[in-house]
């Protein structure tokens, strides 16, 4: 196995074993740093798959700025509810064999597709990033989910404010 | 070689470093734990009930908000790049996104969302 | 473009006959010279941070009206070492009820996120540590993890105060990233690439600092406020949260904030010297790598100066009237100056640098003047609001300024 398989799977049990901890783990911000582990996993994935540009957005976006919304929100609640108690799910063995199906049939189907057991594309870095940002803004490409995806921001901010408001309003 | 290999080899001596360092230190000094030691500081005064503060909402409605603009500065990057050597338009596209999102701010502003109290 | 006589370049080219003299395979030896700056950058950022705290104290000193450590060694030069001991042999203490392992962490991540920005730095023309072409980007991330290890610092204390201050310091902390982050647009959008090796090369025909300086003085500002510097350091005001987050920290641990914050206003200070300064750029400079080091060293230290003046100059900044500047006077500004310059750029492509150069930074100045002018407008509208309000109840305190000073006041003792 080359090394780069090795630190793939050390990588990828790493990640999975953080998303099991997330939902077994029973104080609950712990539960949310375990998240921040897993996260930070599938960063490095993308880095290893020389996908840089999605590797620092993983970070920045979603270890910097939603995990923190995750974590804010956790201490928003009650402190009793901090602690939780043992896991109340009794059906678990139910789930983990649906999961381990669902597992399977993904990874047959992905064995399948095109190019499914060569290694990582060779992206020459800069070439990938023009092109990404290219497709982004040109009338042919991706322009109007772009400027979509700002009303959608948009609405995300009002949204913000409406929900939020009734609690600062009642101040 | 993957730059970003250089770029993990780095973070794992800048964090095995100081982890190192601090382990060297917990051995290097005296280890004496008495109760009054491990207490917890509260200018001098005995700390009343459990170690928890009312969250103030705001502070959740500063992180929505950054959440936002962070999501709309990493659309701007890729922007950045190319706008230089495409059509004029191409920064107008990207001034129309910013402006859309000034508006955002400016309504969140006007609601009293940003006040600190 | 290198000459073999250049210290560095030489200094590798040793190194490497060295190694394969002793019997290595040459793609081993590639790799291992390729990832051997990644073990020595980290540790020469490390130790840059003792002259660093000698020399900030003795600038801070003399701000102050005072010496600074002057008794051990010439000049107090030892105080540093002598400040390392004792950290190094004190007690390691954790609160009971204290989260062990995160309490432990915090402070490693703290370094982590500030040393992880130094693999990007660009000391000259090709000593770096890797010039990753979303270099950018990629700062703000590692800048995250600093913020986090506040959180999980102040958390994991189990101390009111603590946790207060991290609240408080994360408030601040992300509330300064979007202005930063947005003026760290107007280097990319003038260099055309993320990479911060590309944006310090079309520094030749212009520093952006004279092209931009809005953007400049915008990061600034959010720089120091990202470090938690004076004015800025409610998060570890000694007179008010009594430390903040960092209360329960002693010995090692408290050491590693305290570096990392020194460290992380140096990084900064070269940060800014690369984006707006020219970075390495200077007569000479292409052909003696270690020139470029040279230069951006003295960029990245008058940059520094520039934080360490405004420490030792302005007063405490309360915490409702610093976020509010960032989010009601920098990020629009920022936004409006972002959208102005990306026109104003590409309007001006083909034209001579100096056309070029004026027309960017009369956009600069429309930005700042429209600015200055909405909040003046603003100011105005507040305090007569205030004025009525005290008319019409006839209190008798008095106004202060544009800002709310009756609520601000009794906010600030409330939180």
């Amino acid at each position: 196995m080359s090394l780069a398989q090795v630190l793939f799977l050390i990588v990828a049990a790493v990640g999975l074993l953080s998303g099991l901890m997330v939902v077994t783990v029973r104080n609950l911000l712990h539960a949310a740093l375990w998240l921040i582990v897993a996260l930070f996993s599938v960063a490095v994935l993308f880095a290893m798959l020389n996908a840089g540009f999605l590797a620092v957005v993983q970070v920045v976006v979603y270890i910097g700025a939603i995990a923190i919304l995750i974590i804010f929100a956790i201490m928003l609640t009650r402190r009793e509810a901090l602690r939780a108690g043992a896991q109340e799910n009794r059906l678990w063995p139910v789930a983990g064999v649906l999961c381990a199906l669902v597992f399977l049939g993904l990874a047959w189907s992905a064995s399948r597709l095109p190019g499914a057991q060569s290694g990582p594309a060779q992206l020459p870095g800069s070439d990938a990033l023009v092109a990404l940002g290219t497709a982004l803004v040109s009338p042919d490409q991706y322009v109007v989910p772009f400027e979509v995806a700002s009303v959608l921001l948009l609405a995300a901010l009002i949204g913000s404010v409406v929900i939020a408001g009734d609690r600062l309003r009642s101040r | 070689m993957n730059p970003w290999i250089f770029v993990g080899v780095f973070l794992l001596v800048a964090s095995a470093v100081p982890g190192f360092a601090l382990l060297f230190a917990k051995y290097l000094g005296p280890r004496k734990p008495t109760p009054i030691k491990s207490e917890t500081y509260e200018c001098g005064v005995e700390t009343h009930g459990p170690t928890w503060v009312q969250f103030k909402a705001q502070y959740y409605v500063y992180a929505l908000v950054f959440v936002v603009f962070d999501v709309e500065l990493v659309f701007l990057f890729p922007w950045a790049i190319v706008y230089r050597r495409l059509p004029f338009f191409v920064a107008l596209e990207g001034a129309l996104f910013l402006l859309i999102l000034a508006g955002g701010l400016a309504y969140v502003w006007s609601k009293g969302a940003l006040e600190w109290a | 473009m290198i000459q073999p006589g250049d210290l560095i370049a030489s200094l590798g080219s040793w190194l490497r006959g060295f190694l394969l003299s002793l019997g290595l395979a040459p793609g081993l030896v590639s790799v291992g010279l390729g990832l051997l700056p990644a073990i020595l950058l980290p540790l020469i950022g490390l130790m840059m941070a003792i002259p660093l705290i000698w020399l900030e104290r003795k600038w801070v000193a003399r701000l102050q009206d005072r010496i600074g450590p002057n008794r051990v060694g010439p000049f107090g030069i030892f105080q540093v070492f002598a400040d390392m001991v004792k950290i190094f042999t004190k007690e390691d203490l954790i609160p009971q009820g204290a989260d062990k392992i995160i309490f432990s962490l915090a402070p490693v991540l703290a370094i982590a996120g500030v040393v992880g920005i130094w693999a990007v730095l660009p000391f000259a023309a090709d000593v770096y540590g890797v010039n990753l072409d979303v270099g950018v980007l990629y700062v703000i991330a590692v800048g995250t993890f600093g913020t986090l290890a506040i959180l999980l610092a102040g958390w994991s204390s189990n101390n009111k105060y603590a946790l207060l201050g991290a609240y408080r310091a994360v408030a601040q902390l992300i509330t300064y990233e979007v202005p930063m982050v947005l003026t760290l647009l107007v280097p990319v959008l003038l260099a055309g690439s993320m990479g911060l090796n590309d944006i310090v090369r079309a520094q030749d025909s212009g520093w952006f600092v004279l092209l931009a300086p809005l953007a400049a003085i915008i990061f600034m500002i959010a720089a120091q406020a990202e470090v938690g510097r004076a004015p800025f350091d409610l998060l570890e005001a000694e007179s008010e949260l009594v430390a903040g987050f960092n209360i329960e920290y002693s010995g090692m641990k408290f050491g590693f904030f305290y570096v990392a914050e020194f460290l992380h206003s140096f990084t900064f200070g070269a940060l800014g010297a690369a984006f707006f300064l020219g970075g390495w750029l200077g007569p000479g400079s292409e052909r003696f790598p270690i020139l470029g080091v040279l230069y951006f060293l003295i960029k990245s230290l008058a940059v520094y100066f520039v934080f360490v003046w405004t420490r030792g100059t302005f007063p405490r900044v309360r915490i409702d009237q610093m976020i509010n500047l960032s989010w009601k006077l920098l990020t629009p500004t920022a936004l409006g100056l972002v959208a102005l310059m990306a026109v104003a750029e590409r309007a001006t492509q083909g034209t001579p640098p100096l056309v070029h150069a004026l027309v960017l930074l009369a956009a600069n100045l429309f930005v700042l003047f429209f600015a200055l002018l909405v909040m003046r407008s603003m100011s105005r509208a507040a305090r007569e609001r205030l004025a009525s309000r005290q008319a019409g109840s006839g209190s008798g305190m008095v106004a202060v300024g544009g800002s709310r000073a009756p609520a601000g006041a009794a906010s600030a003792l409330r939180d």
